[in-house]
């Protein structure tokens, strides 16, 4: 099983990463914390400090946009991820009977589990005609079941490769 | 030798469209890959033409396994004829979306071919105020769900002067902004991703004319995370459109200069109110600002600003191209035009429906959608999105306008269609609404950040068959205050699709129910 590495934690790397937008940008934190986590996977927390000093803002300012986005992690994300619809059009055709179906399957497979995350539902895919929409690794799934979620979990293993 | 077309809209894709297209280029084939023609319960749907703009036969529901067999025949039982005289297809209107599945979405030649910048032209041959006039009696409304006139809008921030960002000390330069709203998270709405995967060209032209009109000289896009390819389409198509000085300082040899960013969002529906959206704009939390002062007045970083939707703002080119007359003759009452419906949920033919307002919701769901993908008898039909009021089958013949939706309590928001069958618990949907404001309700006032607490809390008393009259009760009163009381339609809208389920489904609420959504 290949699990996608993430790169380690490199102060000088990140300053030279977030300095362009802050010095271009009029309201560039949320900005940076993006930055940060589409190289790193996660935001580390020893990003806060860094664009709260290269920002001119509070850690507590910086804090407060990092926790407000559903989107910005404290920690890795799983090595492939898969998210399930929970927005109303996926319920309309059988989304809480997949979830279901899928934490089971997550249960009796630790690996999968391990491999995949735990669920964080999403809200809307935009798929909502060929739902239940899922996404799995990024990329869009439609009229998803389980046997199609391990399909392309399957091919995503497939095409990664070690850094 | 035939060309074929196979969609690259995510929803295609969703369905095996890349292994199709993929089979079709082994077997030597010649593949362009177009947006989706919205009748998504047919994807991939494939074409195949003898000329670039020769007359599309389709095949439906195509798999990489049947290309590797032999290559489809009018035989087929996937077979569909002529896709452009296909009833669902036959019967739209189609302006917004014109190009969306005809054209290579990142093709400039065939944008031009196709009628594209034809609109730009028209508006660059006269003076902004022109255009905004224009815009202003074509009627148009904006589409994210307030309906405000366009041409209002317009006209306030062409009436300001551009201003520097405020508080802003190294950039003294003035600006004024177009702010296009792509945070399209309402679940059943999906138009202003295709349309940005399918048509992307519209879409900068459109905020181009605006910008012509209100001498705005700064774009920006705010796209969210959840549609990657709409981010990667529309990111080609400015690169393109820079290339062809269709953005850039000196726009089709005219001295309009105007260019256009993306800004990704991070996973807040809130953000889709639009000055939640200027806060994460401006990198800080998205947190509802309170109005006055109004968005066209102070903006993004305290300019002047456009804030539409990406269908507001994609209506432009075709109204300049072919005349805000033409339009305005579109629709009923105050509601001119078309209007880009979405076909969504447990629907047999689910897709994008273009049509002049004034359609009732019956022949959407019944006409053009089939009824249930289940088959089984339709129950409840949630119209606007996860704010919008769920209403009962018998109460369908209600005519798609802002005025007779507001009249029946319900709205049209960004026209999305979401229906559901017998099957669906209105309570689990009357408590799933609230705990959706609860997980996105941004905090900045108490009726929606602790209603939506309380509100799940009593739902879960009712559904437990707990005091059902006097829980209700306090509900109902509940809900009064989060109307009343909230600062944004987050708050204050949470209490259509919760009371409507419990007024047209009061059944659902009587008897005790063990499972929680």
């Amino acid at each position: 099983m290949t699990i996608t590495r993430q790169p380690e934690w490199n102060a000088e790397e990140a300053a030279a990463l977030i300095a362009p937008i802050v010095a271009a940008e009029s309201g560039p934190v949320l900005l940076c914390l993006q930055a940060v986590q589409a190289h790193y996977g996660h935001v580390y927390s020893d990003a806060i400090a860094l664009i709260a000093d290269a920002c001119n803002v509070s850690r507590a300012d910086v804090h407060g946009v990092f926790t407000f986005y559903a989107d910005l992690r404290e920690t890795p994300p799983p090595a492939v991820p898969v998210r399930l619809c929970a927005a109303e059009a996926c319920q309309a055709v059988g989304a809480r009977t997949l979830k279901a179906e899928w934490s089971a399957a997550c249960e009796a497979s630790p690996e999968l589990a391990t491999l995949t995350g735990v669920d964080e539902p999403i809200f809307c895919l935009g798929n909502c005609a060929l739902g239940p929409a899922a996404m799995v690794n990024g990329e869009l799934i439609g009229r998803a079941d389980v046997a199609r979620l391990c399909q392309a979990i399957d091919a995503a293993q497939a095409q990664e490769r070690p850094l | 030798m035939s060309i074929w077309f196979v969609p690259r809209d995510a929803a295609a894709r969703s369905m095996g469209a890349d292994a199709v297209a993929a089979a079709l280029t082994d077997r030597g084939e010649t593949v362009v890959r177009n947006g989706s023609r919205g009748m998504l319960w047919m994807e991939p749907l494939i074409e195949r033409a003898e000329t670039r703009d020769g007359e599309r036969v389709g095949w439906s529901n195509m798999t990489a396994v049947h290309i590797e067999q032999a290559l489809p025949s009018e035989d087929s039982e996937h077979y569909v004829g002529p896709v452009e005289e296909i009833d669902y297809l036959a019967r739209q209107n189609r302006w917004i979306y014109e190009r969306v599945g005809v054209t290579d979405p990142l093709d400039p030649e065939d944008y031009l071919r196709h009628g594209g910048l034809a609109g730009l032209k028209n508006a660059l041959a006269v003076s902004g105020d022109a255009v905004v006039d224009i815009i202003t009696t074509s009627g148009l409304r904006g589409r994210g769900g307030a309906g405000f006139p366009a041409g209002i809008k317009w006209r306030t921030v062409a009436e300001q002067s551009a201003q520097p960002h405020a508080g802003e000390s190294r950039d003294a330069t003035p600006h004024k902004y177009i702010c296009v709203n792509a945070d399209e998270g309402d679940s059943g709405t999906f138009a202003d991703r295709m349309l940005m995967e399918g048509d992307p060209f519209c879409l900068l032209e459109g905020m181009t004319i605006a910008a012509h009109a209100v001498g705005a000289d700064r774009g920006l896009v705010y796209l969210r995370s959840e549609y990657p390819d709409a981010i990667a389409t529309l990111q080609a198509a400015i690169d393109i459109a820079r290339e062809r000085h269709w953005l850039g300082d000196d726009i089709l040899g005219s001295k309009v200069a105007f260019d256009v960013e993306i800004r990704v969002g991070a996973g807040s529906y809130v953000c889709g109110e639009e000055t939640a959206m200027l806060e994460s704009l401006e990198g800080r939390r998205g947190m509802v600002r309170a109005k006055p002062p109004l968005p066209a007045i102070k903006g993004l970083f305290g300019t002047p600003t456009v804030i539409n939707n990406v269908l507001t703002i994609a209506s432009v080119p075709s109204i300049l191209a072919r005349g805000a007359e033409t339009y305005a003759a579109l629709g009923q009452e105050r509601s001119l035009g078309t209007q880009v419906f979405q076909l969504a949920g447990n629907i047999a033919q689910g897709g994008i429906v273009e049509t002049a307002f004034g359609i009732t919701a019956r022949a959407l769901v019944a006409d053009f959608g089939g009824g249930t993908r289940s088959g089984k008898p339709v129950r409840a039909v949630q119209l606007g999105g996860p704010l919008g009021a769920y209403l009962p089958d018998d109460k369908l013949d209600v005519a798609m306008t802002y005025e007779a939706l507001a009249a029946a309590g319900g709205m049209i928001g960004h026209g999305g269609i979401v229906v559901f069958d017998e099957t669906v618990n209105m309570a689990d949907q009357a408590r799933f609404a609230m705990d959706f404001c609860v997980e996105e309700s941004c905090g900045k006032c108490t009726p929606c950040r602790i209603g939506a607490v309380r509100g799940v809390e009593t739902l879960d008393k009712i559904r437990a068959g707990q005091d059902v009259e006097g829980n209700t009760a306090l509900l109902r009163d509940l809900c009064d205050v989060m109307t009343q009381g909230s600062l944004c339609a987050m708050g204050g809208l949470t209490p259509n699709p919760v009371l409507s389920a419990i007024n047209q489904f009061p059944e659902d609420f009587q008897s005790p129910v063990i499972a929680t959504g």
